[in-house]
């Protein structure tokens, strides 16, 4: 079925669409928030939300402004650093010393990622420090090209096209 | 338009991040409308982040979805299978809401109770106090009584009446003149109150030459209660004497206003 087509019965509260686009994007969606929070439990809360305000505010998507996965992806950022800055979360002290993505790669594999996602992991595992920086400001953490290129001191030229050829680099290794 | 500079330029990454502006982004989606190289260029893009996304993530688990699902309100409304349910709900729920009540009812008794005992205690607390007050002023006043009586026991204690003089011949005072301590005790019940701006003041006197010797006013003779006032006294005194004077005192006794006089009867 074509991702518009799936997109549009979403928006008409189509319920088995709902699950489609949950089931194609809720594991990244949900790796983008527990980079952010850190803690499952606190990472499935954040889902919740996400994707109750994504159903509630489907008409608010329009495929002229972006892509559906940069825009569910805008919401669980969002949703997720607010949580961070909630009182709660703050008063668990959560440990968020960690410098990026990298370091939750999960150590343990299921039986189901050995055949998908173990040769992602090594390879991330491998990627460049810069590239490592680039695409958690970039992806992760969504930082505009201008915030990332003062957060890493880089000019915005070197920033777009170093992030090309690290996704470049990723390509490779997961769509061959 | 170089659509391979435009691809290789790296605004499809930023595009696909959402770090573009609006404005660029519109611009992109246009462009994939026209040339499907950029599209598939984006979808690309979206899938290797996607898979990016996805590995640094937990499993998802298992119910999450259908706790998502509950929470959905569907617009177009489907059959709805929740009034059993509901109707054990509010079973539970009242009673729930019962228990809750009894037991907050209770609680509020309890502590209302407790609130009563706490204040009877705190009455109780404060009588003790004041019954404690009461014994320690009665001691004292008991104690005061016992010395005077002492005082006025001793043999070595001059007493010397003094009797009313001319318009208050019916007043009288009694001087018990401690010569050890250099003091007199005065009882001065036989007189009347003090008109407001007068004070009693009294007097030692020598006879010969008549010399009167001021000891001071009773400048609280109203408001004292058994009227024995402790003077001290280191004068040869021949006698002593009582006048009304003007508040503070005179220099010397008005005569017209001596109330009392009484002679010491002889040197011990």
């Amino acid at each position: 079925m074509q991702l518009e087509t799936l997109i549009s019965q979403f928006q008409n509260k189509d319920e088995s669409a709902f699950e489609s686009l949950y089931h194609m994007y809720g594991k990244s969606i949900q790796g983008v928030i527990y980079n952010i929070v850190r803690d499952q439990g606190i990472a499935e809360e954040v889902m919740q939300d996400v994707f109750i305000k994504a159903w509630n505010n489907s008409d608010s998507y329009s495929a002229e402004k972006g892509r559906f996965f940069t825009w569910i992806l805008n919401i669980a950022r969002n949703a997720a650093i607010d949580r961070t800055r909630s009182k709660a979360f703050k008063n668990s002290m959560r440990n968020l010393e960690v410098e990026n993505f990298v370091d939750i790669l999960p150590t343990h594999e299921s039986l189901e990622d050995l055949t998908d996602s173990i040769g992602i992991k090594k390879f991330i595992k491998r990627l460049g420090k810069k590239c490592k920086a680039v695409l958690e400001l970039l992806y992760f953490k969504g930082y505009t090209q201008k915030e990332a290129s003062e957060a890493l001191d880089m000019p915005i030229g070197t920033i777009k096209t170093r992030n090309r050829n690290c996704i470049n680099e990723l390509r490779d290794i997961v769509l061959k | 338009m170089d659509i391979k500079e435009y691809i290789a330029s790296g605004i499809l990454e930023l595009y696909v991040a959402g770090a573009l502006s609006e404005k660029e982004s519109k611009e992109v989606y246009e462009l994939m409308q026209k040339h499907p190289e950029i599209k598939q260029e984006v979808l690309e893009i979206e899938a290797s982040v996607v898979k990016l996304t996805a590995s640094v993530s937990p499993e998802l688990s298992n119910d999450l979805l259908n706790k998502i699902k509950k929470n959905l309100d569907s617009s177009n409304n489907e059959v709805n299978v929740i009034p059993i349910q509901k109707s054990k709900n509010n079973w539970l729920t009242y009673t729930g809401w019962a228990a809750a009540l009894v037991l907050g009812a209770g609680l509020l008794w309890m502590m209302n109770q407790n609130e009563q005992f706490k204040n009877s205690i705190s009455n109780i607390e404060i009588q003790n106090l004041n019954l404690e007050q009461q014994i320690e002023e009665a001691k004292n006043s008991l104690s005061a009584t016992q010395n005077l009586l002492n005082v006025l026991r001793d043999k070595e204690i001059i007493s010397v009446p003094l009797t009313g003089q001319g318009n208050y011949a019916n007043t009288y005072a009694k001087v018990y003149w401690d010569k050890k301590t250099n003091s007199i005790y005065l009882d001065a019940q036989g007189l009347p109150e003090a008109p407001i701006g007068k004070v009693y003041q009294v007097w030692s006197l020598t006879l010969n030459p008549l010399t009167p010797t001021s000891l001071g006013t009773i400048d609280d003779f109203n408001t004292d209660d058994n009227k024995i006032f402790t003077i001290s006294n280191a004068n040869e005194s021949q006698a002593f004497g009582i006048t009304l004077e003007p508040e503070g005192g005179s220099a010397n006794p008005t005569m017209d206003q001596l109330y009392t006089l009484g002679v010491v009867a002889s040197a011990p």
